[in-house]
């Protein structure tokens, strides 16, 4: 290849994924436009999965270098790239199924861009390219979130997630603005050295809190989660799993990519008895709001999907806690607790849009039963739910642990105890509801007249591979926490 | 040899996951020879450890890395105490299956949950790396749940849930504390071992063991932290009763006495006498209101709350004696209480469908269920402290363990002694027997079945003959108790 | 025979027996009959054995015989310590001999016979394991044991009042034991013992009271003495309840009232001589100071024990009523001749052929009063099965003339309890005199009132049930039958032989009193 082309050889696999989205669209304009819905949603999606594979592939070749004008490409990030194509996968796997919209091809299209959206997100430390890369995660989420028309919930959850994300988007640039202003520089590295080299000035403090209130709105961290429940119960299925997984994965990359780099020496103090300004702080903040917020909602929730976004919330609330480790327990426990998180509530979203797809609705009334009405769906979320609530020995719990272990032993020693405090007492309760979901499918007794429904295999055996993942993770989790830490020692962060 | 006991139950709950629905017999049978697997294990365990030399040594079972980082281990071992204790499951267990037999609907499923709660409390009494302990007592919660949520009785889902959180606060808590002991020591293990090599600062040790005590005895039934125990005992089917008020208090207690207590001596000492008290005041104000209840079942759930509070003031008096007592009453009152729980449950509700004393002294029990009658009594008399029983032998230990650092609290205890007899007198009476002379055949119920008949003799073989030879468990004990890890406990000070 | 079996376990086998043959009498056959034969085959084989026992004594040894001593659990102090000295030996022939007696009167029990055999040969088997054991720890076990056949025994089979009775009896029995078991891990927690010969050796020269005041006392209690009296009160108590001493009497009445008859036999024939057991053989060995500073007020005890309790029993209107408070009274010589041999106490050859009387007439008259007492409740039991349930004092008359012989039985009877020289009431009761008339005078003085009261009731008993016009409605009133005369047989023998030669009983008692003698 020639030299001008030269920029596009790091992001091929992102070149690959929109490419499988034109794909799809050609795809089923030209050649599925006659078919059956189901055969039109397996065959466009059938392309999607294979672009998916094909990028995933590319990058498991492991050719591309780090240097690139505005990227950043470390075996961390391409890591973290095959994982949320993987994601992405399973979500393309789920939306076989769906029967929400007759356009499936842009459906898929956007599904894949947003995606692109995603991995761009995580390949560069250039703030431009960092919001670039976000307005190409978020718009396409908008309409996605707005695609099942025969649904008032829909539209609204849509409207309300444009109009919060544009109003989060605008913070997030003035935000990188005012560091612009302050530093000279759009690359983070250059960014956190001028800023250190500099005394403080309140203008800085504005320039974090916009910055970072652009991404706490991503991560649904309160109080900025108030899109979250809406969204995550009027958006499709499917959308709702991408949402909440691979965007939550992206997201906190690039939070904990700008605090680090960008912020990294301001990080004040949040320790129990030496409170200082800085980063710090504000995270402790939103940590102890998303998780008390998104707890105690979650606990009066009659809908899954709902119940299901406010623990998300306060699933932010506990990743957060990983920034008050050292550097390295940091990014270790975040990104663990970030995968398996994100593999575990995709599994649970899934299993909710099988459910849908079959008839039923998320009211929590309505799984009464399922235990013995669809026994392998059940017990895989089974898996999903005792994954949430932080029971060993199942990954969810050892995300929870290294977290706390790592928040604790950050400097000063036990000074982030009482985060930890709140943590653990969130996590506590939140057992409460996570029963409450259990209870109706194991204890309750099925509605007069309900049949055993077999969900689609497809579905059905993504969702048990999550599951599977899910406790081999948990029981050995030795393996992930390997790879994680060999990427992150060749990684420059 | 007997880390087996855990992997054969849990294989047990597997297989009884893959079984076809309605195979009833199959559960049965198939629980039934997996917790007579454990028990023997247990007891082959037993014998070999107390033919190892020296006495009372730790026994490593499985030692392996885990997680490299943290270091954490999947060490599994075994002394005295653990043996005690998982002897203990073992008979309950087996106890509980034989009680369930007659378990009609989602038989498999039942056995199945029960199994994997058996292998959970037996991992709980072979960890010794922290970590893995933390996980056997959270995969412990989970199974209870569902057991009373789905097969219990009264208020089960109340009591399930409330049982569910109480247990998970206690866990946390008891996290808190650990991370927080693993990162004061700078040790960057979570062995038990290791840790217990660190000599923790006085004034973390304060709160530390504060929070990691407390926590572990919210589940042994510490006054005030108790309210789960009637209401969950009594919501929960027959086996899951006995297998809460027999085993998994004991899970309480013996984190309590094995991590509490053992990395954090020095805590212990500041903090002796107030828990004591509480000790105290839960074995007096359990059997008070067990006096005053009307329902049989909720009765014998304020005596095991009462029966509790004997094990942790027997933790407190750091005398060998003492903590021997503590020990036997562990294993003694889980027999006792499975017993109690049996009768009144399985033999008696399940037939008659009324747990109110009321209701049940016109029928005249003794006639008709004489079975059952005979049980109790001997049950109750156990129960009692009587002589020719084991609790005999493990309140004696207790209360004169006790005399040397609390005289008062031990009068305290006595008293409480009293009010257990006037209570069990007062069931005894009013359940069985009659006012006046009813002929039985007013009222028809089914004899007692055989299962019921192998379980009942069981438990009371085990509690006569722990209460005529308490050598049988005080050789595992005591010189359990003169080892490293206890004499540190009962000398205080560094290690 | 002069064969000594030193080592042999006689003691464990024969205690055995009864516990065995309950168990196969049980389980062995569903027939009431032959379980019933059972039964009563095993309670003779237990009689076996106590008369060989009795045969291979040796009085003139002193010292425990048929020694068995195994370690149990040294880590308490609990032994299994059994031996027998002549007052053990004396209560075990006395129940060995009461058991075939009771079960013989109630051979027609016609509710679950198995089940109440069965009972009463646990009951044998507490009884003797009570009275051979020398460790508390297995004591206090058959002690209880004791207990609970004996409820069972009046709650099912008993009469109309029996729950009731039941209960109290119950309730006031557990409560006295629970206090002795409190004071005896006091005792335990202060010296590390519970073997009862260690425990008199250290509560010699007040060695018990000052362990328990060393160990257990400064922070509670303000004197050596105090804390010991607690402790001595505890023990005391269980044993008074069981005795029964004044107050402490109020659950007897109803209990043996209502009991059936082979029940109330054995409760007032052996049961009652295991509280007088426990003074002899725990009380006054281990808390003799106590014993000699509350004296006085023991005495009162004593003695308004054989005066109320006489006066009591004149006062009743039914039978039954009447004999079990003249069981309280004949029980009450015997606290009376116990709490006057403690007036002096120490090693003074001045008194000691009173106080040597006094024992052995304590010790005669648990024997005694053990064959009288349970003659007379079988007779009352026979009038009552053949009047169809009567048995109050004025339903009857003149039964000489249809039931010459049962009148005559049951006179000689009453004539032992009474006290006649030539029956065997005579000299328990003579001996228990001429020893405390000296050590208290007083006390032995207002007692002979209880003499004279007994002589009263007993002797309006045979005038208004036997004397005078005889009714119609018994009229048809049968003499005993030829079984209930062998019944009845030995026991009305002995009464004769042991009021003949009370050198029978003297010779095995004696050794046992003077042994007591050394103890304080």
């Amino acid at each position: 290849m020639n030299s001008s082309l030269g920029w596009m050889r790091p992001l091929i696999p992102e070149e690959i994924v929109l490419v499988s989205a034109l794909l799809a669209l050609v795809l089923d304009l030209a050649v599925l436009r006659r078919k059956s819905l189901a055969a039109r949603a397996v065959g466009i999606g059938s392309a999607a999965c294979l672009g998916c594979l094909a990028a995933m592939v590319w990058i498991a070749r492991g050719q591309d270098d780090a240097t690139a004008e505005m990227l950043a490409l470390t075996p961390l990030t391409q890591f973290l790239k095959i994982v949320l194509l993987a994601l992405t996968l399973v979500v393309v796997v789920i939306s076989f199924g769906a029967r929400f919209s007759r356009h499936l091809g842009e459906y898929f299209a956007l599904l894949l861009i947003a995606t692109a959206g995603l991995m761009l997100l995580i390949s560069s430390d250039n703030l431009l390219i960092i919001f670039i890369a976000l307005e190409l995660l978020s718009l396409p989420l908008y309409v996605l979130t707005a695609f099942n028309k025969a649904s008032l919930a829909s539209a609204e959850a849509a409207l309300k997630y444009f109009l919060f994300g544009s109003v989060a988007s605008a913070f997030t640039l003035f935000g990188i603005s005012l560091l612009y202003g302050l530093t000279g520089d759009l690359q983070l590295g250059t960014i956190g050295a001028k800023l250190g080299a500099q005394a403080v000035e309140p203008v800085f403090y504005a320039a974090l809190v916009m910055t970072l209130a652009g991404f706490a709105f991503k991560v649904a961290a309160a109080p900025l989660h108030f899109w979250a429940p809406d969204v995550y119960q009027g958006a499709p299925a499917p959308i709702a799993c991408f949402i909440a997984s691979g965007s939550k994965v992206a997201s906190f990359f690039v939070l904990a990519r700008i605090i680090v780099a960008g912020f990294g020496p301001w990080h004040g103090s949040a320790a129990w008895d030496q409170f200082r300004a800085g980063w710090m702080p504000l995270l402790a903040v939103l940590a102890v709001l998303s998780m008390v917020v998104g707890n105690i909602a979650a606990l009066v929730q009659t809908s899954v999907k709902r119940l299901l976004a406010y623990s998300a919330v306060a699933h932010g609330g506990y990743a957060l806690l990983a920034f008050f480790g050292d550097s390295r327990q940091m990014l270790l426990s975040l990104f663990f607790y970030v995968i398996t998180y994100s593999l575990t509530v995709l599994g649970a979203f899934a299993v909710v849009a099988v459910v849908e797809n079959s008839g039923g609705c998320d009211r929590l009334a309505d799984w009464a039963g399922l235990g013995r009405r669809a026994p392998l769906l059940s017990a895989c979320m089974f898996v999903f739910m005792l994954s949430l609530a932080g029971i060993p020995p199942l990954s969810g719990f050892f995300g929870k642990f290294y977290l706390f272990t790592a928040a604790v032993a950050g400097a000063p020693p036990l000074g982030m105890l009482w985060l930890v405090i709140v943590a653990v007492g969130a996590s506590a309760i939140s057992l409460y509801y996570y029963l409450q979901v259990l209870k109706q499918i194991y204890a309750a007794e099925p509605p007069a007249g309900s049949q055993p429904f077999r969900p689609p295999y497809p579905a059905l055996f993504s969702i048990a591979l999550l599951a599977g993942l899910v406790i081999a993770l948990g029981c050995a989790p030795g393996w992930l926490l390997g790879k994680l830490s060999v990427v992150l020692t060749s990684s420059a962060f | 040899m007997l880390a087996w006991t855990i992997y054969i139950s849990f294989l047990g709950a597997a297989a009884l996951a893959l079984l076809p629905p309605e195979s009833r017999r199959a559960a049965r049978l198939t629980a039934l020879l997996t917790a007579l697997a454990g028990l023997a294990i247990a007891l082959v365990g037993a014998a070999q450890y107390e033919r190892q030399a020296p006495a009372g040594a730790l026994v490593d079972l499985v030692n392996v890395p885990w997680i490299p980082d943290p270091d954490i281990g999947f060490h599994l071992a075994a002394d005295g105490v653990s043996i005690t204790l998982v002897l203990l499951t073992g008979i309950v267990a087996v106890a509980g299956v034989l009680f369930s037999w007659n378990i009609e609907r989602r038989t498999r499923e039942f056995f199945a949950l029960y199994l994997a709660l058996i292998g959970g409390v037996y991992g709980v009494f072979l960890s010794f790396d922290l970590f893995l302990l933390f996980v056997f007592y959270e995969i412990a919660i989970i199974p209870k749940y569902f057991l009373i949520a789905i097969w219990g009785s009264t208020r089960r889902e109340y009591g399930a849930m409330k049982l569910a959180l109480y247990s998970l606060v206690g866990s946390a808590m008891v996290l808190i504390g650990l991370i927080a002991a693993y990162v004061r020591s700078g040790a960057q293990t979570f062995d038990l071992l290791k840790l217990s090599q660190f000599p923790f600062p006085f004034a973390f040790q304060n709160w530390a063991f504060l929070l990691v005590f407390v926590g572990f005895a919210i589940l042994a039934g510490l006054w005030p932290f108790h309210t789960w125990a009637p209401v969950g005992h009594v919501a929960a089917p027959t086996a899951a009763s006995m297998l809460l008020a027999g085993v998994v208090m004991k899970l309480g207690a013996y984190g309590a006495l094995r991590v509490a207590m053992t990395l954090f001596p020095d805590g212990l000492r500041a903090w002796q006498n107030e828990i004591a008290l509480l000790a105290v005041i839960g074995i007096v104000y359990g059997a008070t209101v067990a006096l005053v209840q009307r329902d049989f079942k909720f009765v014998i759930g304020y005596s095991s709350v009462s029966h509790m509070g004997f094990v942790l003031l027997g933790l407190m008096t750091l005398t060998q004696i003492g903590l021997s007592g503590a020990v036997l009453q562990m294993f003694s009152h889980g027999i006792i209480a499975g017993l109690l729980f049996a009768v009144v449950g399985r033999m008696i509700y399940d037939r008659v469908h009324t747990r109110e004393l009321s209701a049940l002294q016109p029928m005249n029990l003794s006639v008709l269920a004489p079975f059952a009658a005979v049980t109790f009594v001997l049950a109750g008399a156990a129960s009692m402290g009587l002589p020719g029983f084991s609790g005999f032998i493990a309140e004696l230990q207790v209360l004169v363990g006790a005399w040397g650092s609390f005289p008062l609290l031990t009068i305290l205890a006595g008293a409480g002694l009293l009010v257990g007899i006037a209570y069990m007198v007062r069931v005894w009476i009013k359940a069985f027997f009659a006012e006046n002379d009813l002929k039985s055949g007013v009222i028809q119920i089914e004899p007692i079945s055989i299962p019921e008949r192998a379980g009942a003799l069981l438990l009371l073989a085990a509690t006569v003959l722990i209460g005529l030879w308490p050598g049988l468990l005080l050789n595992l004990i005591t010189p359990t108790l003169h080892s490293p890890l206890f004499q540190r406990l009962v000398k205080g000070g560094p290690p | 025979m002069g064969v000594r079996v030193n080592t042999f376990p006689l003691l464990t086998i024969l205690t055995l027996i009864p516990l065995l043959g309950g168990g196969a009498t049980l389980f062995a056959s569903n027939q009431p009959k032959l379980a019933q034969r059972i039964a009563f085959a095993f309670s003779l084989l237990a009689l076996a054995g106590a008369a060989l026992l009795w045969a291979v004594f040796e009085p003139s040894q002193a010292g425990w015989q048929f020694p068995e001593r195994h370690a149990w659990v040294p880590s308490l102090g609990i032994d299994y310590h059994l031996g027998i000295d002549g007052l053990g030996l004396l209560m075990v022939l006395l129940s060995a001999l009461l058991v075939p007696f009771a079960m013989l009167a109630s051979w027609k029990i016609g509710q679950n016979p198995k089940l109440y055999f069965a009972l009463i040969l646990f009951l044998e088997a507490g009884l003797f394991g009570t009275f051979t054991a020398l460790n508390f720890f297995h004591w206090f076990l058959y002690w209880e044991l004791g207990l609970i056949p004996a409820f069972f025994l009046i709650k099912i089979w008993g009469g109309p009042r029996r729950t009731r009775a039941a209960n109290q009896f119950f309730i006031y029995t557990l409560a006295g034991s629970v206090t002795m078991l409190l004071a005896f891990l006091a005792i335990f927690a202060a010296t590390g013992l519970f073997d009862f010969g260690q425990l008199a050796q250290a509560a010699q020269n007040g060695g018990l009271d000052n362990a328990l005041f060393a160990k257990l006392g400064s922070s509670l209690f303000k004197s050596k003495e105090t804390l010991a009296a607690v402790v001595f009160l505890g023990v005391f108590l269980g044993f008074a309840v069981k005795a029964p001493l004044m107050p402490f009497h109020t659950w007897l009445p109803s209990a043996y009232a209502e009991a059936p008859t082979g029940t109330a036999m054995l409760l007032s024939g052996a049961m009652s001589k295991m509280g007088v057991y426990g003074f002899l053989r725990v009380l006054l060995p281990l808390f003799p100071t106590q014993m000699r500073a509350m004296q006085t007020p023991l005495l009162c005890l004593a003695v308004g024990t054989i005066v109320f309790s006489a006066a009591a029993a004149l006062a009743q209107r039914d039978l039954k009523r009447m004999v079990a408070y003249s069981s309280i009274n004949h029980v009450g010589y015997c606290l009376l001749g116990i709490f006057a041999v403690v007036r002096i106490t120490g090693d003074t050859a001045a008194w000691g052929t009173e106080k040597a009387a006094a024992l052995n007439g304590v010790m005669l008259q648990m024997f005694n009063h053990g064959l009288t007492a349970s003659a007379l409740f079988y007779f009352v039991g026979l009038i009552e099965q053949r009047s169809g349930g009567l048995r109050g004092l004025d339903d009857f008359g003149g039964l000489r003339k249809a039931a010459p012989v049962f009148c005559g039985l049951m006179g000689i009877t009453l004539f032992a309890s009474l006290g006649l020289p030539g029956l065997n009431g005579f000299v328990s009761e003579f001996l228990i005199f001429k020893g405390s008339l000296p050590l208290v005078g007083w006390a032995a003085a207002v007692s002979t009132l209880g003499l004279l009261i007994t002589a009263i009731f007993l002797l309006a008993i045979l005038q208004r049930v036997f004397s005078g016009p005889l009714q119609n409605r018994w009229a048809g009133w049968k003499d005993l039958t030829t079984g209930e005369r062998l019944t009845v047989a030995p026991m009305i023998a002995l009464m004769f032989v042991l009021g003949i030669c009370p050198q029978i009983l003297i010779r095995v008692a004696n050794p046992a009193a003077l042994a007591m003698l050394k103890l304080f």
